[in-house]
């Protein structure tokens, strides 16, 4: 909580300023955090577009000093869900679709890819593949990503828990089905990929 | 006698770092994407329309 500031005719200006540096310093995850959410770049950015409009035209409910990515997450997040009651994504299609793509990799010996892992994600139910993107991925905390969902933390420990099995069971099987390698060997090529990936170049 | 790790919980423990390691990645991977101009020219644009709402109506 803030205390109470007083009147000054340059202040909204200012606090425009930094508010709008902020804002933009937190595109690059609202657009990954789309990302995750529609599975698809180009609809990701259409929303990440109008969750960065709506968070700027609301700028003046925001508190500074809160947690400003934790708010323009569920500004994004809202707005998603509000687009998506006229368009997008049928979560249960998802699956099957997502389980076939699984199985129909073309490369029989290709290492399980991240992909792979995007298509497994996708194929998630949406309020599991949210909570995990937001706790494994987004670096929030239970408590951060239950506010985001607007759920109870127990809710969110609980979807992350399944969110992980099923991931873990949608690789496994997409796994088995291309070379019948052992599923833990199929997991340490993702982790090798991505530790890989991430050494310091 | 304290438990062991079977194979079994070795081998989700794993595969659950790897899923770990990948989203990291899935999402890392979009942050680090350069921002499409088009994100700072709507914001600008968004900006100038409340400074002068006549130019729009």
């Amino acid at each position: 909580m803030k205390s109470p500031t007083t009147p000054d005719p340059d202040a909204p200006r200012e606090m425009d300023g930094a508010f709008r540096r902020d804002l933009v310093a937190l595109i690059p995850q609202m657009r990954a955090f789309a990302r995750t959410l529609t599975g698809d770049a180009a609809a990701a950015d259409d929303l990440a577009q109008d969750a960065m409009l709506k968070a700027w035209a609301a700028r003046d409910s925001f508190e500074m000093g809160t947690n400003m990515k934790a708010w323009t997450f569920m500004i994004l997040r809202n707005q998603f869900y509000s687009d998506k009651r006229r368009t997008w994504r049928l979560t249960q299609l998802d699956q099957e679709v997502a389980e076939r793509t699984l199985v129909a990799v073309d490369d029989p010996s290709a290492p399980l890819s991240l992909d792979e892992l995007r298509l497994a994600l996708d194929g998630l139910p949406e309020e599991q593949r949210e909570a995990l993107v937001l706790v494994g991925a987004g670096g929030f905390s239970y408590e951060e990503a239950a506010e985001i969902c607007r759920c109870a933390i127990g809710t969110v420990k609980s979807r992350v828990s399944r969110a992980r099995r099923a991931l873990a069971e949608l690789l496994d099987r997409g796994a088995y089905a291309r070379d019948g390698a052992p599923a833990s060997g199929a997991m340490a090529s993702i982790l090798s990929q991505s530790a890989r990936l991430s050494e310091p170049r | 006698m304290p438990p062991k790790p079977t194979p079994d919980s070795r081998q989700i423990r794993e595969s659950q770092n790897a899923i770990g390691e990948g989203l990291r990645r899935l999402f890392e991977d979009v942050v680090n994407e350069p921002v499409p101009e088009e994100f700072l020219e709507l914001l600008r644009r968004a900006d100038e329309r409340e400074q002068d709402p006549e130019s729009t109506r």
